[in-house]
C-alpha cells in the first residue's frame, strides 16, 4: 500500500474555547475523489480549515505528501500543491476575473501539465465571457466557478473545496460536477465537503461521515449508497 | 477680488494637495494591506525631509545641476523606503494581530523614538535646503510671480498617482497588493508569502512618506515639528478619501489644498477648521470616507475589562489607600506633594479614558481634548469672566462635556479606526484654535495667573483638595461601570450586533458615555490647571492623549485599577529619568513598544494573571 497524498490522523480543533473536532482521521489518495458528508455544524469546514492551517489544530499525524504541515504556515501549505476553495468563495471583488487568476497563479509541479487561464476558460465557457468583469459583477455560481479556477491556477495535486454547490443554479451545479470530474482526469485529488447528499453521491469514489467532529463512516461510496439506515441516522437522506 | 489672485491661490492650493497626496498616498496603501494605522508615517516624511536637507547640498558641491538635485531626492526617499523595510521587520511584523489600539500606541512608540534620534543625528536646528538647480526664476502667471517649483510640484502629484496605479494594475505584485487588501487569508491560501508582500508594501509606503518629505526641502526647513503636522493632515486626507483608497486619497488632499488655499480667505486664523468641517461632513454622510469600503474585521478588536463581580474586600483597599494618601501631607515635603498631586491628576483623566476604551471599547485617541477643554475652561473663565475657583473649575468640566456631547455626536457613528482618527483629528483642531486665535487664548503662550482660591493655595490645601475631587469622581465613574450601564457598553464593545438586538440603543450609550467621561477628563484638566497657574496650547496636544493611553497601557487596559497604577509609575518613572537624560521620549517610545510586545495586559494585569495562574 503506498502512502495517502493527505494524511489526517487525530485531528483536533477549537474556536477559543469551544471545540469542533474530536481526534478526526481520514485520508485522501492521489487522483481520487473523497466526499466529507454531514450535517449542517457537523465540522466539515473547520476540517478543511484545520488542514490549511486556518484554524489552530492539534494532530498526531497530518501530513502531505509525507510532509508534516501541521503548525506550517498557510501559504507554504498551499505552496506543497494543497489547493483550497473556500465555502463563501471569497473572489477579489475589485479583481477582474483575469486577476483573481493571476493572484493563484503559481508554477506547476512535475508529472501534471499545467494549468493556463485559456485551459480553465474551457473548462469554465461562462467565465472566457467576461475576463475583463470583475469579482463584484459576477453571480454566486460564476464566482465559484471563479473560486476553483483560481486555485487550479496554482497547479495543485490536491484540492480541499468546501461546499461548491451551496447556493447555486441548478444548471452551475452540473458544471461544478462536470468540472470536479475533469480535475480528477487530471489526476488532482479532491476532499470535497458537502451537503447537497446527492451531488457528492454522483461524483465521488469514497466517503467520510462526519457528525459533531468525529468520522462516523470511512468507505467507499457504494457502501454509504447502500446503507440507508447510516445516512438517514446521520445525514437525514 | 481679482480672477488673477484665485488662480494663484488654486495653484498654490493644487501644489500643497500634491505633496499631501504623496504622502497620504504611502500611508493609505499601508493601511490597505497591513490593516495598520502607522503613525510612524510623519516621522518617516521628516526623516526623508532631513536626509534631502542634508544630501542634496553635499551631492551638488560634486556637480551642480537639475540631475544630482533630483537624484538626491529619490535617494533619500529610498533610504527612507528601507526604513521602513526595518520597521515592518522589527516591529510591524509583531503586531499585525494585535488590536488597533495597541499598534496605534507601538508605532506612536517610534515616533518618539525617531524625534530623539532625528536630533540627535541632525542636530536641533532646522535645516533648510537648497533651492533646486533651474527652478529658481519664478515663471510669470496673469502678471503674478509663481514660484516654479511650485509648478513641478503640482505636476508630482499625479505623476505618483500614475506611477502607483500602473503599479497596482500592471504588475503581479501590485495585484497580490490589491488581492491582500480584500482577502489576507485567500491570499495566503492560495500560496502567496505575504511577509514578502507586506514588507514590500512598507518599502512603498515608506518611499512616498519620504519623497514626500524630501520634495520639501526648498520650500520649508526640515523641523523637528513636522511629523505630527503631516501626520494629522495625513490622516484627515485618508479618511476623509476611504483608508486604503488610494483614488481616494487623490481627490481628498486636492479637496483640502483648496479647501486650504481659499479658507485662508473665509477663516484667516485657522484654516484647519475648515478641513475639519470637511471630514466631519464627509463622514457623517459616509462613514466611510468617500471611496471606502465597511471594514470586514472578523470578531471583536475591542481590548477591554472582563465581566468582574466588585468584591467586598475592593472597597475596604480603597478606603485604607485613601486614608494613606490622606495622610501624605504629614511625611511628605513640598515637592513630593506636587508630584503627588500631578500623578493624581492623571490618575483621574487615565481612568476617565478607561471608561471609554477599557468599558464601552471606544478608542478614542484624542482624549486630550477634554482635559485640554476643562483646563482652558477654566482659564478662561479666570482671564475673562473673573470667576472664582469655584465657579471656574465646574466651567472647565461644563465646556468639556459639552465638547464630548458635541464631538462625541459625530463619533459615535463611526467604529474601529476611523472612530480613532476623528477624535484624533478633533483634538488637533481644538489645538490649532488654542495656539492660532490669540485674542482669546494667548496663542502659544497660553492663559497665566490661573491660580487656586485662597482656602485652596498652599501645596498641602491642593493636594488634599485634588485627593477629594478625584476619589470621588473615580468612585462615581467606577459606579457607572458595574452599573446596568457599564454592563450595555460592555456587551456593546464586545458583540454591537447582539447588543443591538436585545434592544440597546448603542449609540445613544456611547454618546452618554463619551460625555460622562469627557466630563471627568475636563475636571482633571481644571485642577491640573489651577496646579500649574497657567495653561498652554501642549495641553491638547497629541502627547497629552498619548500620555493617558500610556498610563493605561502601561497599568493594564482590562483592569479597573489600571489607569491608576499606570498614572503613578509613568509620572514617578518621568519624574525619576527625565533629568537624567536628554532621550526621554527615545526611553519612553522604547517602553511603549516593548510593553506591547512583551506584556500587553499591563502591570496590574500581569499581577492579577499571575495571581490567578497561581491559586
Amino acid at each position: 500500500m503506498t502512502a495517502p497524498l493527505l494524511d489526517v490522523v487525530n485531528l483536533s480543533a477549537a474556536y477559543g474555547r469551544a471545540r469542533v473536532l474530536f481526534g478526526l482521521s481520514l485520508h485522501l489518495d492521489p487522483g481520487e475523489v473523497v466526499a466529507l458528508v454531514g450535517r449542517n455544524g457537523a465540522g466539515k469546514t473547520t476540517t478543511l480549515k484545520a488542514i490549511m492551517g486556518l484554524v489552530p489544530a492539534t494532530a498526531e499525524r497530518l501530513a502531505f505528501k509525507g510532509r508534516p504541515i501541521l503548525n506550517l504556515s498557510t501559504y507554504r501549505i498551499a505552496r506543497l500543491g494543497l489547493g483550497y476553495v473556500p465555502e463563501d468563495r471569497r473572489i477579489f471583488t475589485d479583481l477582474t476575473v483575469e486577476e483573481n487568476l493571476e493572484v493563484g497563479r503559481r508554477e506547476a509541479r512535475g508529472g501534471l501539465s499545467p494549468w493556463t487561464p485559456e485551459r480553465l476558460f474551457r473548462l469554465f465557457p461562462n467565465l472566457a465571457e467576461m475576463r475583463g468583469r470583475r469579482g463584484n459583477q459576477m453571480s454566486g455560481g460564476e464566482q465559484q466557478m471563479l473560486s476553483i479556477a483560481r486555485t487550479l491556477m496554482g497547479n495543485p495535486e490536491a484540492i480541499l473545496l468546501d461546499e461548491p454547490s451551496e447556493g447555486i443554479a441548478p444548471v452551475i451545479v452540473q458544471t461544478m460536477a462536470e468540472a470536479i470530474r475533469a480535475m480528477k482526469a487530471e489526476g488532482v485529488a479532491v476532499l470535497l465537503s458537502e451537503q447537497n447528499w446527492a451531488f457528492a453521491a454522483g461524483i465521488s469514489d469514497r466517503a467520510c461521515v462526519i457528525e459533531r467532529g468525529e468520522i462516523r463512516f470511512q468507505g467507499p461510496m457504494r457502501d454509504l449508497m447502500a446503507d440507508a439506515a447510516l445516512r438517514a441516522e446521520t445525514l437525514g437522506v | 477680488m481679482e480672477p488673477s489672485f484665485l488662480v494663484i491661490q488654486s495653484l498654490n492650493g493644487l501644489a500643497s494637495a500634491s505633496s499631501l497626496f504623496i504622502t497620504a498616498c504611502g500611508l493609505t496603501l499601508v493601511f490597505g494591506v497591513t490593516r495598520i494605522v502607522n503613525f510612524a508615517h510623519g516621522s518617516l516624511y521628516m526623516i526623508g525631509a532631513y536626509t534631502a536637507a542634508t544630501l542634496v547640498p553635499w551631492l551638488l558641491q560634486f556637480y551642480f545641476g537639475p540631475v544630482t538635485f533630483w537624484a538626491g531626492i529619490l535617494a533619500s526617499a529610498l533610504v527612507v523606503g528601507l526604513i521602513g523595510v526595518v520597521l515592518e521587520i522589527v516591529l510591524l511584523r509583531r503586531i499585525y494581530a494585535a488590536p488597533e489600539l495597541f499598534q496605534l500606541l507601538a508605532t506612536f512608540g517610534v515616533v518618539l523614538v525617531v524625534q530623539d534620534l532625528v536630533v540627535q543625528i541632525f542636530g536641533p536646528q532646522d535645516i533648510l535646503g537648497p533651492r533646486a538647480p533651474g527652478l529658481r526664476a519664478p515663471v510669470e502667471i496673469l502678471g503674478r510671480r509663481f514660484p516654479s517649483y511650485e509648478l513641478v510640484l503640482i505636476a508630482a502629484g499625479p505623476i505618483v498617482l500614475g506611477l502607483v496605479w500602473l503599479l497596482l494594475r500592471k504588475t503581479r505584485f501590485g495585484v497580490l497588493v490589491r488581492a491582500a487588501t480584500q482577502d489576507r487569508e485567500m491570499v495566503a491560501s492560495l500560496g502567496v508569502n505575504q511577509a514578502v508582500l507586506f514588507t514590500g508594501t512598507l518599502f512603498l509606503g515608506a518611499f512616498l512618506a519620504g519623497l514626500g518629505g524630501a520634495l520639501q526641502i526648498p520650500r520649508v526647513a526640515a523641523n523637528t515639528g513636522m511629523d505630527l503636522s503631516v501626520i494629522a493632515e495625513s490622516f484627515v486626507v485618508t479618511v476623509v478619501g476611504g483608508m486604503g483608497s488610494v483614488p481616494g486619497a487623490f481627490l481628498a488632499a486636492l479637496i483640502i489644498g483648496q479647501l486650504q488655499a481659499f479658507g485662508i480667505l473665509i477663516f484667516p486664523k485657522s484654516t484647519l477648521v475648515v478641513v475639519f468641517l470637511l471630514m466631519a461632513v464627509v463622514l457623517a454622510i459616509r462613514p466611510y470616507g468617500l471611496f471606502g469600503r465597511p471594514e470586514v474585521v472578523g470578531g471583536t478588536h475591542a481590548v477591554g475589562i472582563v465581566s468582574r463581580k466588585p468584591r467586598s474586600s475592593d472597597m475596604a483597599v480603597a478606603v485604607i489607600v485613601l486614608a494613606l494618601l490622606a495622610c501624605l501631607p504629614l511625611v511628605a515635603d513640598a515637592y513630593l506633594l506636587k508630584v503627588a498631586t500631578e500623578i493624581l491628576i492623571f490618575a483621574l483623566f487615565a481612568f476617565s479614558l478607561q471608561l471609554l476604551i477599557g468599558v464601552g471599547g471606544i478608542v478614542s485617541f484624542g482624549h486630550a481634548a477634554f482635559f485640554g477643554l476643562g483646563a482652558y475652561g477654566a482659564a478662561l473663565g479666570i482671564r475673562w469672566l473673573s470667576a472664582p475657583m469655584e465657579a471656574a473649575l465646574p466651567l472647565g468640566l461644563l465646556l468639556a462635556a459639552v465638547g464630548a456631547a458635541l464631538i462625541g455626536a459625530f463619533v459615535v457613528r463611526l467604529s474601529g479606526i476611523y472612530l480613532a482618527m476623528m477624535t484624533l483629528a478633533a483634538a488637533q483642531i481644538l489645538y490649532a484654535v488654542a495656539f492660532q486665535w490669540v485674542e482669546v487664548t494667548g496663542g502659544d503662550n497660553g492663559i497665566v495667573g490661573v491660580w487656586p482660591a485662597e482656602w485652596a493655595s498652599g501645596q498641602t490645601r491642593y493636594y488634599l483638595l485634588t485627593l477629594g475631587l478625584t476619589a470621588s469622581a473615580v468612585l462615581v465613574l467606577r459606579r457607572v461601570i458595574d452599573a446596568p450601564f457599564g454592563y450595555a457598553l460592555r456587551a456593546a464593545r464586545d458583540s454591537e450586533p447582539r447588543a443591538e438586538a436585545i434592544g440597546l440603543n448603542i449609540r445613544r450609550h456611547r454618546w452618554l458615555a463619551f460625555i460622562l467621561s469627557g466630563a471627568a477628563a475636563g475636571l482633571a484638566g481644571g485642577i491640573y490647571a489651577f496646579s500649574r497657574g497657567s495653561v498652554d496650547p501642549s495641553l491638547l496636544g497629541i502627547p497629552t492623549s498619548v500620555d493617558a493611553l500610556t498610563m493605561l497601557l502601561l497599568g493594564g487596559i482590562q483592569t479597573v485599577t489600571g489607569p491608576l497604577v499606570g498614572a503613578g509609575v509613568l509620572h514617578a518613572l518621568r519624574d525619576q529619568i527625565m533629568p537624567l537624560t536628554s532621550l526621554w521620549r527615545l526611553f519612553l517610545g522604547l517602553s511603549i513598544i516593548a510593553i506591547v510586545l512583551i506584556f500587553p495586559r499591563g502591570l496590574v494585569g500581569t499581577v492579577g494573571h499571575w495571581r490567578e495562574a497561581r491559586s
